[in-house]
């Protein structure tokens, strides 16, 4: 069958799961984000915990997965731990090919296991296997190693772990698959740990009939086409993400030391340029995507202890990362930046929550708002990165009150410990990298889990440059809530991101009338709108009122492309995506 | 006169691990998915040491044939085998024969899958690691 209908259902406190057809939420949600968004409004409690065994971690993938090229990506929903509402977050590798030759479109796992375990998923059968001696091992690595030794099926298989983080509970810990994609996000790696659960390994393999295989061919063939020769992938598959360092640095709109400026002197050593010319060791790709965008620095490192004894280290850059633990803290030297990253893969932490919450550290720091006593003795300064591997284990450990209220994000922090005005988060969540004007902090506060990715306001600010314009607030709140609509369609399918100039309207119509699901352009929009709408459903279920949305001062201080952010023109721009949106049950 | 070719396996060292090849090879048989591919590519004990590219090499004088019992495989000019589907009793002696580990197991008819070097995988490799190469015309 062409159509993904089937769900996992897994209850780790009971150690039992069954099956479901779920043939009804496919066809009214397509897949991805529009399932997960209606599964986290059946299984989430209103009020849950998002560290108790009643939040759910769902896991979704859509019908165009294991049949078209860029479809790559799999959705996990949950109650995130950092915002204490909607929590979303999206990963690569293998792990949507995985579920989908497993059997399934949706995976839901809820209850918490009184001791460590991990799931094993193999098509119809799930275990439960102890993972007691795996808890509490110093590095994520390690465990990917020993699971792909214990587990069969290997390149037909996600495995999905948490590191230290997760364990401790940090609010942005992630969970890594593939070792070196992430469900970065809003925590997943907590609700994993909250759960005693320390990995799900997930493999199968199956085929998928379709109707009409000429007809599949030719959308195929068509899309790949677009995908290997067309310009549009380019950018990701040469230097990938970090190609962005170098135009945003110019444009003057990278974030530097806490957003203290936004040109960073050193970000040409830092640039995808010079890690690539210098550290590129491999590229890869996730599964059924030939762009290849995860880019690897080989970092060779000498051991101090013996002549002629060196290291190799293998190390996943992206330009968030470059941002967050760049530029953000001031590290301009690509061997310290690649070590820091390091260690917040060994950790298993959302990187661009570590980096500004490290940041906003500094600046207390450097103001006097806290001392040594806080830190557990550590100075930490712009560009010193041995200091800021120190502190990502403290992060991680936390050893005092101060490390415990970082791990809990810098809204929490700075609610605590004061420095709100740079405390540079949106909703809860830390923010992105691009300084680039008002319709990316607009994404920002109006997107329905605050990230960058949920309308890439900062791709209209870029336009505007170039163009020298800044749209209405009215405007601006159209751009970005019809950019946010259209990514619920292109995140249901579910396809990678950065492949929406590949995917258009016609492509998309294409894809999903050879699995059966024929939509033209109108119904789309309005499938998008609906599960936008669910999502703040679910949002103001748990609260949220968008007058309570902070804007950090920082922000309007200094300088975009754009000129100053004004704080008027946010808020009216607020105000305006809230009443376009029209959802009936918004606090008045 | 007919042009004898075969899949070969260039440099497994460009390969990133996308498996467009082994989506073809379902396609290229009517399917979508993953559970018909003659080929695979999998991780050398992790992503970060890059992959290999597991596919019937077509040797001259195919292990797997020798084994066969019932004379299924039938050797292939240029290399390999063909399958006759009538003649196999999915013993899986062949799976055990091949040490590249390149005859596969379609366990929906219990019979193997070994690569018949049609090259369909190769167009759809976009970083030269398949390439199909004429041995004779």
């Amino acid at each position: 069958m062409s159509l993904p209908t089937r769900v996992l259902y897994v209850d780790l406190t009971k150690k039992v799961f069954h099956v479901e057809d779920r043939r009804d939420l496919f066809e009214n949600y397509i897949g991805g984000v529009g399932v997960a968004s209606k599964l986290l409004l059946e299984e989430c409690p209103k009020g849950a915990d998002p560290l108790g065994p009643e939040n759910p971690i769902i896991f979704a993938i859509g019908p165009l997965t294991g049949l078209f090229p860029l479809a790559s990506k799999t959705v996990a929903m949950f109650k995130s731990p950092l915002t204490g509402n909607l929590g979303e977050s999206h990963a690569g590798g293998r792990s949507a090919v995985s579920i989908r030759m497993a059997g399934y479109g949706a995976i839901v796992i809820k209850g918490a296991s009184e001791h460590p375990v991990y799931l094993s998923i193999y098509n119809d059968k799930v275990y439960f296997r102890d993972a007691l001696a795996l808890w509490g091992v110093r590095s994520s690595f390690t465990i990917g190693r020993v699971l792909r030794e214990l587990e069969p099926y290997p390149g037909f298989r996600t495995i999905m772990r948490i590191g230290r983080a997760g364990e401790n509970l940090v609010r942005y810990a992630s969970v890594i698959t593939e070792t070196y994609r992430h469900f970065g996000r809003l925590g997943l790696g907590a609700v994993f740990g909250s759960k005693k659960l320390k990995a799900v390994v997930i493999s199968g393999s199956s085929t998928i009939k379709v109707n009409d295989m000429k007809r599949y061919r030719e959308v195929y063939d068509n899309i790949y086409n677009l995908s290997v020769k067309s310009p549009i992938m380019k950018k990701y598959h040469d230097l990938g993400t970090p190609a962005n360092v170098n135009p945003l640095n110019l444009m003057k709109a990278l974030p530097t030391m806490n957003l203290s400026q936004a040109y960073f002197e050193k970000a040409e050593e830092i640039s995808g340029e010079a890690l690539a010319e210098k550290y590129l060791g491999r590229r890869v790709a996730c599964g059924h995507c030939p762009t290849a965008c995860i880019h690897i620095a080989a970092l060779r490192e000498p051991y101090e202890d013996e002549p002629y004894f060196y290291k190799t280290t293998m190390i996943s850059y992206d330009y968030e990362l470059i941002y967050s633990l760049g530029s953000m803290l001031g590290i301009g030297t690509p061997e310290g930046l690649l070590k820091l990253i390091d260690e917040v893969e060994i950790q298993g932490l959302d990187a661009i929550s570590t980096g500004v919450v490290l940041a906003w550290a500094t600046e207390m720091l450097q103001r006097g708002l806290i001392s040594e006593k806080e830190t557990n003795n550590l100075k930490l300064q712009w560009g010193d990165y041995s200091t800021y591997i120190k502190a990502v284990r403290f992060i991680v450990n936390q050893p005092n009150d101060f490390y415990k209220a970082l791990a809990r994000g810098v809204e929490y922090a700075s609610s605590i410990y004061g420095g709100k005005d740079f405390a540079l988060a949106f909703g809860s969540n830390e923010m992105a990298g691009y300084h680039t004007g008002p319709l990316f902090y607009g994404t920002l506060l109006t997107g329905a889990r605050h990230s960058h990715l949920d309308s890439a306001g900062y791709s209209f600010d870029e336009k505007n440059v170039k163009s020298h314009l800044t749209p209405t607030p009215e405007d601006g709140a159209s751009m970005i809530l019809n950019e946010e609509i259209w990514r619920q369609i292109l995140t249901s399918l579910v396809i990678c991101l950065f492949a929406r100039g590949i995917y258009d309207e016609k492509i998309v119509k294409d894809a999903l009338s050879i699995v059966g699901l024929n939509m033209d352009g109108a119904t789309l929009k309005q499938k998008g709108l609906e599960i936008l709408r669910m999502k703040y459903e679910f949002k103001l279920r748990e609260g949220f009122d968008p007058k309570n949305l902070r804007i950090p001062k920082r922000i309007t201080e200094t300088e975009t492309p754009l000129g100053k952010i004004d704080e008027e023109y946010l808020k009216s721009l607020i105000n305006n995506y809230f009443s376009k949106l029209q959802l009936t049950s918004l606090p008045p | 006169m007919l042009m004898i070719s075969r899949l070969a396996v260039v440099d497994a060292n460009r390969c990133v691990g996308c498996q467009l090849c082994m989506f073809a090879c379902n396609r290229r048989f009517g399917m979508g998915g993953l559970a018909r591919s003659s080929i695979q590519v999998r991780s050398v004990g992790g992503i970060e040491h890059g992959f290999t590219v597991v596919v019937c090499r077509a040797c001259p004088d195919p292990p797997c044939a020798k084994v066969c019992p019932t004379d299924a495989l039938r050797i292939r000019r240029g290399g390999g085998v063909i399958l006759d589907q009538s003649k196999c009793i999915g013993c899986g002696l062949c799976v055990k024969a091949c040490p590249f580990g390149a005859v596969f197991w379609d366990y929906e008819s219990n019979k193997p899958e070994i690569c018949v070097h049609c090259g369909y995988c190769a167009n759809y490799c976009p970083h030269g690691v398949l390439k199909m190469e004429v041995l004779s015309a």
